[in-house]
Order: C-alpha cells, then structure tokens, then sequence
C-alpha cells in the first residue's frame, strides 16, 4: 500500500467482520442471491416446470420490457398511483386538520381515523369484496346504481381499477391521518393565533399557513405512498386477479401470473422483477434526495 | 388609540381559576406593564384583550366598547408574541404584509406602509430575506414591524425580549420606549422582568395568583408595596419582612404591641454596633459594585443588607446590630399580607 496506513489493525478488521457476519449472511441469502438470481433467470427460457433452462441472452430483456402485456401493467400501476395517492393524501389531509382541533372526545375520532393501520390488505380486500358484491353487498342495496348490481364495481372494466384504488385509499387512510396529523401537529399554534389577529379567514390559514408548512411531510407522503402503490399486489390478488380484461393486472401481479400462473414463465416474471426495480430504485433515490434535503424552516 | 378597560375579568380553565376579577383602567397612550412570576395568569390577561382567549365572565372594552364578542381581527389591536410567530416561508415583506392584505388595501399603499414600518425599525435592507435566514434580534423587529404596520389602537407584547441576549435587551428596552413615544398608541406590556417593568413602564400593574395586587407608577409601587407579595416579588433582592412584635423599633408599628410583618429594602438599613435588629453574618457576596451580607435573624428568619463595597465589611459569623432608616420602614398586616398605613 502506497496510500496512508489503516488506521485499524487486522485484529480490529477481522473482528469487525466477525461482527458483520450475521447481516452479511442474512442480506446475501436474501437480498443479494435473489437479485443476482433473478438478473441471470432474466436471460434464459425455461419450460412449465421451471426445468429445460436455455439460454436466450438479453434480448429477452427489450422483449419483455417493450411488450404490450408489460407496458399495460405498467401503465395500469401509473393509473392505479394517480388515483390513490393524491385522494389518499387529501383524504388524509381533511381528517386529520378536522380531528387536529382541541374538542373533547377528539382521540376517539382519531383513534378510528387512524385504525386502518392495524388492518392488513388481506382483511380490507375481504371487507371490500363483500362492500362491492353484486348481489349481497351493501353498495348494491343501498344504491340503485345500475353497475353496483351488473356486473358489479369489480367486474366493470372501466370500474375495477377505480374499486380497487377505493379500496387501497381506505386502506392507507390510516398511515396518511397518522403523518400529515404528525405535520399539523409541528406547526407552532402561535401562527394561527397571530393569523387570527392578522385577520386570516380559516381558508386563508388554511393556504397560507398550513398547506405550505405542511408541505415537508406531503413530498413524504407522496414518496412512500407512490411505493406502496407499486409494490400492491394483495388487493388485486384477492379482488380481480387483474381482471377485467387485464385492466386491474397491476405490475407485481403481473409478475406473479407469469411466475406462478398458467402461463408460467420465470423468465418473463424475471424481466419484469428487474424492471420494477429499477422504477423503484429511482423512487427511492427521489425519496432520499427529499430526505436529504428535507425543509427546514424557522 | 383607545384607552382599556378590564371589568371584572375573569377567566378559569377548568377547575383553576388563571385570572380572578381583574379590573384595570388603562388609559389611552399609556405604557402599562403587567408584570408578575410565570404562571400568574398575566400572560392570559394580555390573550383575554387581544380576544385569543374569551372571558368566563367580566369584560374587556377598547375605546369605550365591549368587544368580549368582537372577533380578535376587529378588535384594532396588534400583538407580539414572545416567539415572534413570523410565518417561517414568508419573506420579512411578506410577513408585513399579511396583516395589510387581509385590510384589502392597494398594492401601491401596502407598499409604502411596509417601506414606512421597516424604516422606523430600521429592517429596510432585510425585507427579502426568510425568518430563519435572520438573528434573534432582527426578528423581534420584523414581528414588531407586522404589528405597528396597521397602526392598531391598542399594541400588545407577551414578554417580547426574553429570547434576546442581555446586551440586546438593554438596548431594545430603550428602543420600545422611544417607539412608544413615537407611536403615541397604548401599550400593555406583559413580563416577569421587573428591570423591564420599572425601566419601561408608565405605571406598572402586579398580578399574582390571578389577582391584581397592586397598580401604579413604578416608583411607587417600589416605595409602596400595597402587600407583601408585591414587597418580595418587586425589587433585587427583594425586600426584608420580619414577622415580630418590635418593641425596641424607634418607629412605632401601627398595631399596638399585637405582631407584624416588618419591611425594609436592603438598600435601607445600616450595620452599627448600637442598631435595635440583632443579627448574625451568614454569607458576603461581592457583586463588585456592591456587596451583600447575608444574616439570620432572631427567629431564624434571613436579612440580606446592600453595603457599599467601601464600606467595612463584616466576617462571616460575626453578631451585628442592624438599624433600618427611620421613614423607609414599612409595615404589613401578618394575616392578611396587607400593608398597614
């Protein structure tokens, strides 16, 4: 070594490895083989069984990722983003300013606001497959929408993505109450009260105070939740299987149906993997410059 | 301008009652300090008049008028909190102008009335900057800027120089007395400082436990104590009491023979050999300028005496007579506190 000395003897480096052994173990049997594995499936052909492997090279990757059966799930996961990520977070907004008064018997409201988080997208998917029922569920009796009974929000392909986000905001409404009433909460109330003697209407506070104080916590929100978004799989799995005519075929879903499905190809699901890392690896470079970068004020 | 008038008000939080019947005449341009230790329910006070807070009975007129019900905006009163509350993404012209655009005035007049307001607080060359991008002392001035902008008949303070460093506070003391000359509006001035109150002040009003104790100019409220709270709250250190019958004082008390509380200053009382209080040294303290024996009393009670650095210092240990000057003796009712004429 021509560069300055370690400062760290050996004794001291093959301990610290000593130490990082566990973790280097867990990481590589469980995120690093995977990844590297799934790379090299990428490139090959492979029967039903998974046997037979061939090699194809890289041109499965362009094929995969140009395909229309890929471009639709992703496009479908942009949608599925757009239409739960903004009304999740407004939904979020709008309970949590209402239960962030001072009134008595306020942390009820706030514990049942924010009691979603304790649910799984297993037991919300199930409550909203029965909401959503044609013939049993409550929206088809109480409404007499025609498409609440045929064929019903799920089976409709120009409604079954939009049940399916309903269902997701629901099920995120607890994680956005619990953080944007985490940001109110951070707003010195002496703002408000000098607003108040200012003269600021209500909305005014409201625009001039709380959305641009607040806006820290909603690029959090719209980071995490936009990763939630395409990471869904549980919901469309237990409501549609990314049906109706492939409208609700989210991309982690898609990847499962050619990993598991009838077509079942691990190489395609492979590519595809590959693919949705990459859009989420860019996700959370985004989310960390935030972070990074995070807004101070005062 | 307008005067203030507090009548009666009251205000309880649950079952503690902050602010118990408080009446106070304050009159127009006048700079009253409501001075009295935390948690006294001064600072509530001063919420109660701006309307952050509503009365639980008793009222608050400004100008001759009732506005317990009139929203905090409509009142004509401006506030400065103790932690400036500026809008932290607004620029300092922003911040001055929030309270100029909710009066919907035009472009042109909320210009110069921000230019006008940042001269005579000489922030002119801040006005683009952000809050955070200021010193402590600058953003005083900005949150004292956005309240005068609007000329408010009434300007209220909540312990606006507490988070100044004791330099700055000297000189912003000083400054807040020539805007108050310069503003001719009416100043209610909250703090627990009473170098402030005494410094500042037209006539300073004590409150303790809710209660206004006493209310006058600061001489007197130093010469007079009306009871012997305001007696040990208001001056450094604060004044001697003695409970006792005194029998050998050259002062007669003023209850025949039945016990009092005895008050001196500890400016007012000299160390001669042939003084009627006995004492023994505790503790000297230098403060340079001055020095401060400490002693116990007969009854166990502590006496601090302020004694001239020049002057022949006593050891600790050391018994000394103790002689308070005649006419600077003050006298207080033991049971109720009061002071006896």
């Amino acid at each position: 070594m021509t560069g300055r000395r370690s400062v760290y003897s050996s004794r001291e480096v093959s301990l610290a490895f000593f130490l990082l052994l566990p973790s280097l173990v867990v990481f590589g049997l469980f995120v690093f083989y995977p990844l590297v594995r799934t790379i090299w499936l990428g490139f090959h052909e492979s029967d039903f069984f998974g046997g037979n492997r061939v090699w194809v090279g890289p041109s499965q990757y362009i094929d995969v990722l140009t395909s229309p059966d890929t471009r639709n799930s992703l496009w479908i996961s942009i949608l599925y983003t757009l239409l739960t990520v903004p009304t999740g977070l407004a939904a979020g907004i709008g309970l949590a300013v209402l239960a962030n008064k001072p009134l008595r018997g306020m942390s009820v409201f706030r514990t049942i606001f924010s009691s979603t988080v304790a649910t799984s997208v297993a037991v919300a998917s199930l409550m909203f497959l029965v909401l959503f029922n044609p013939s049993v569920g409550i929206l088809s009796q109480v409404l007499s929408w025609e498409v609440f009974e045929h064929p019903g929000l799920l089976n409709d392909p120009s409604w079954a993505l939009i049940a399916v986000s309903a269902a997701t905001v629901w099920q995120n409404l607890g994680f956005t109450f619990i953080i944007v009433t985490a940001g109110l909460q951070s707003i010195p109330a002496d703002l408000y009260e000098s607003a108040q003697l200012d003269g600021l209407t209500p909305a005014r506070q409201f625009r001039e105070i709380t959305l641009p104080l607040l806006s820290p916590t909603l690029l959090f929100g719209v980071v995490v939740l936009t990763i939630i978004a395409f990471q869904s799989f549980g919901q469309v799995d237990l409501l549609t299987q990314g049906g109706p005519l492939d409208r609700t075929n989210l991309l982690v879903y898609s990847i499962f149906d050619n990993a598991f499905g009838p077509s079942k190809d691990e190489g395609v699901a492979s590519v595809q993997a590959i693919g949705l890392f990459g859009v989420m690896a860019v996700l959370s470079m985004i989310q960390f410059r935030i972070l990074d970068r995070r807004v101070h004020y005062g | 301008m307008a005067g203030l008038q507090l009548d009666a008000l009251t205000k309880r939080f649950d079952d503690t009652l902050a602010v118990d019947a408080i009446d106070l005449d304050i009159a127009d341009q006048e700079f009253l300090v409501l001075l009295g230790p935390s948690g006294c329910g001064k600072s509530t006070v001063l919420r109660l008049i701006a309307g952050l807070e509503y009365p639980s009975s008793g009222t608050v007129s400004i100008g001759g008028r009732i506005v317990n019900d009139v929203d905090p905006a409509k009142r004509d009163v401006a506030m400065v909190f103790q932690s400036y509350a500026l809008y932290p993404h607004k620029t300092v012209a922003q911040n001055i102008d929030v309270p100029l655009r909710s009066q919907k005035l035009p472009k042109e007049t909320r210009s110069e009335m921000i230019a006008e307001a940042a001269r005579a607080l000489d922030i002119a060359d801040l006005l683009g900057r952000k809050p955070a991008q200021l010193s402590g002392g600058q953003r005083q001035r900005v949150a004292l800027a956005r309240a005068i902008v609007r000329r408010p008949a009434v300007f209220l303070m909540d312990e606006p120089l507490s988070n100044l460093d004791a330099a700055l506070r000297v000189q912003t003391r000083a400054e807040l007395v020539d805007l108050h000359d310069r503003l001719d509006t009416t100043f209610v001035y909250v703090t627990h400082d009473q170098v402030e109150a005494m410094t500042m002040a037209d006539r300073v009003a004590v409150i303790q436990e809710g209660k206004l104790q006493q209310v006058g100019p600061p001489s007197e409220v130093y010469d007079e104590p009306a009871n012997t709270m305001v007696a040990r709250f208001i001056g450094t250190p604060p004044m001697n009491l003695i409970t006792g019958s005194p029998t050998k004082a050259p002062e007669v008390a003023p209850t025949d023979g039945r016990e009092v509380v005895v008050g001196f200053r500890p400016e007012h009382v000299a160390i001669t050999p042939d003084g009627w209080l006995r004492g023994k040294v505790l503790l000297v303290e230098s403060l340079g300028h001055e020095r401060l024996v400490h002693c116990e009393v007969p009854g166990g009670e502590r006496v601090t005496i302020r004694v001239d650095p020049d002057d022949a210092i006593p050891h600790d240990g050391e018994p000394i007579g103790l002689a308070p000057t005649p006419g600077r003796i003050h006298w207080f009712d033991p049971s109720t506190g009061r002071r006896l004429p």
